[in-house]
């Protein structure tokens, strides 16, 4: 499962962060950072990072 | 049991309890009814992003889950009554819709001025809820020389002034009758900081001062304030605050005092297949205390349908999905020239105890505000980095003890 961020308008809410922590983190700068290829098992958890992103920036590609 | 589960309000709340409720197996006919004319679409970039341009507003519609493809959508329909107990809603144009379950998602409304002068859709009073009223505000803004009178110094009132000194806007006055900008929900200290920073982008401010009419003739050219005192306005934004959308629901024995309320579950009236979700539910709220408050950020529409899906699927299955009581660490954010504001928690509940957890409070700062000597919520305050800066006090929340559930207090 691709996951794709737009980084665009991704504004380092961490909210992602919360919802999938095995996959989104914030850096030291405060900065997100996310594993492009999540294993299946998580993807409950990444759609629910999808679900409160408040940019709605995340995007699952199957 | 087969019958259509039957969602109103087509915004975020009913969004996310139809794609929910399919998320939970639940495999029959899902109708969301909702009187805008729009899909679902983001609220929060309408008073930032948006208003100044910097996100086009088509692209704030939410994208379903694929999912929940087949859900029927009524757009620009009101509901304007149900029976709940018969399982029949009635239209605004008479049309009824039988259901075999109801998960109410109407939200809220702005609240307006009920003072004298020019007023209606050409008379240069705004509100902020809808796309089509951010459209109207942003097409104002942009008019070369207009002087913006901002009423209320809440959190769509102080980003509506942030964006509108970001589109260009010179004169910004906000009028409060409260002695400090967002005071209730952020209490004093950074409440100060949030003036000063106004201030320095040039926002001016008339605080302890409420609004007693409008003046102009057909279309308003000033505002009066308590005072007698008249500041010019060429265009004015209400933000005063907003009101549950619960008339519909009237008649079926709820209490509909502030929003619905709901028990732990949130089921409506105790009864077992009506539930609310999102700004409109009043629910207890087991982490500060138990006592039923509506929380209304954009964290609880998602939280609420999530846990009103999966508890509705089961229910409809003949299943109990055996769930906790609802109890959402509630989150919030705003952004104001350029600064973001992050909290977790219910900080409005502990303004009068606020300490600095972080940083200071003339740069990035957060602060821990306390209860009874309880931390209750905390708020960020700064540049990049405040959301990390929050999070790192979130699992300190997570981690308080809840009240017992008001049903569990019944003999
Ligand atoms: C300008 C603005 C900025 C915001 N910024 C932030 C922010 O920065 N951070 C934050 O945490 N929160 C923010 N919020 C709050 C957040 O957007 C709300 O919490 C969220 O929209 C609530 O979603 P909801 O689905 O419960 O209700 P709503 O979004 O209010 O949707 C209810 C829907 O139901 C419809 N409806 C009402 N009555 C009927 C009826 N009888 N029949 C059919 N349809 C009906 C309404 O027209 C509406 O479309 C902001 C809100 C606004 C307006
Ligand atoms: S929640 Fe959204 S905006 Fe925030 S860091 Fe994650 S992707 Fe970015």
């Amino acid at each position: 499962m691709r996951v794709v961020v737009d980084k665009n308008s991704c504004q380092d809410h961490g909210q992602c962060v919360f919802a999938a922590p095995g996959v989104f983190r914030l850096d030291d700068q405060g900065h997100l950072e996310h594993l492009t290829d999540a294993d299946e098992a998580v993807r409950e958890e990444v759609e629910d990072a999808a679900d409160v992103c408040p940019m709605q920036a995340i995007r699952i590609e199957d | 049991m087969a019958g259509p589960v039957l969602v109103v309000g087509a915004s975020l709340g009913g969004l996310r309890a139809a794609e929910q409720l399919r998320a939970a197996g639940w495999r029959g006919p899902v109708s969301v009814v909702g009187d805008e004319p729009h899909m679902p679409y983001n609220r929060p970039p309408l008073s930032k992003e948006a208003l100044v341009g910097a996100a086009p507003f088509a692209s704030l519609a939410f994208t379903p889950r694929s999912h929940a493809a087949d859900v029927r959508w009524l757009l620009g329909h009101r509901v304007a009554a149900v029976r709940l107990r018969d399982g029949v809603a009635v239209l605004d144009d008479g049309a009824e819709l039988g259901f075999a379950a109801l998960v109410a998602a109407t939200g809220l409304r702005p609240r307006r001025l009920r003072c004298p002068g020019p007023a209606g859709p050409a008379s240069g009073r705004h509100v902020l809820r809808t796309l089509t009223d951010a459209r109207a505000l942003r097409a104002e803004l942009l008019r070369p020389g207009i002087r913006l009178v901002v009423v209320g110094a809440g959190f769509i009132g102080c980003e509506v002034a942030s964006a509108a000194v970001r589109s260009g806007v010179r004169e910004v006055v906000v009028v409060d009758p409260e002695p400090l900008p967002m005071l209730r929900p952020l209490g004093e200290l950074l409440a100060r900081a949030l003036l000063r920073l106004h201030r320095a982008h040039g926002v001016r401010f008339r605080l302890g001062e409420g609004v007693a009419a409008f003046e102009g003739d057909g279309r308003v050219t000033g505002v009066v304030l308590d005072g007698g005192q008249v500041l010019a306005a060429d265009v004015v934004v209400e933000c005063v605050g907003a009101v549950p959308n619960t008339e519909w629901l009237a008649h079926n024995g709820l209490d509909l005092s502030d929003g619905v309320l709901t028990d732990g579950q949130l089921r409506m009236g105790g009864l077992p297949d009506a539930y609310a979700v999102g700004d409109v539910a009043r629910f207890p709220d087991l982490r500060h205390g138990g006592l039923p408050r509506r929380v209304e950020h954009w964290s609880m529409p998602g939280d609420s349908a999530r846990h009103a899906g999966r508890a509705l699927a089961a229910r409809l299955a003949g299943t109990d999905a055996g769930l906790a009581p609802f109890a959402p660490l509630p989150s919030f954010w705003s952004d104001q020239h350029g600064i973001r504001i992050q909290a977790f928690g219910a900080p409005e509940l502990g303004t009068g105890d606020v300490r600095v957890l972080d940083g200071d409070i003339d740069g990035d700062v957060v602060a821990g505000y306390h209860a009874g000597g309880r931390l209750v919520g905390v708020v960020a305050l700064g540049g990049p980095g405040t959301a990390a800066a929050a999070a790192r006090h979130r699992a300190r929340l997570l981690r308080l003890p809840l009240s017992p559930s008001p049903e569990e207090h019944r003999p």
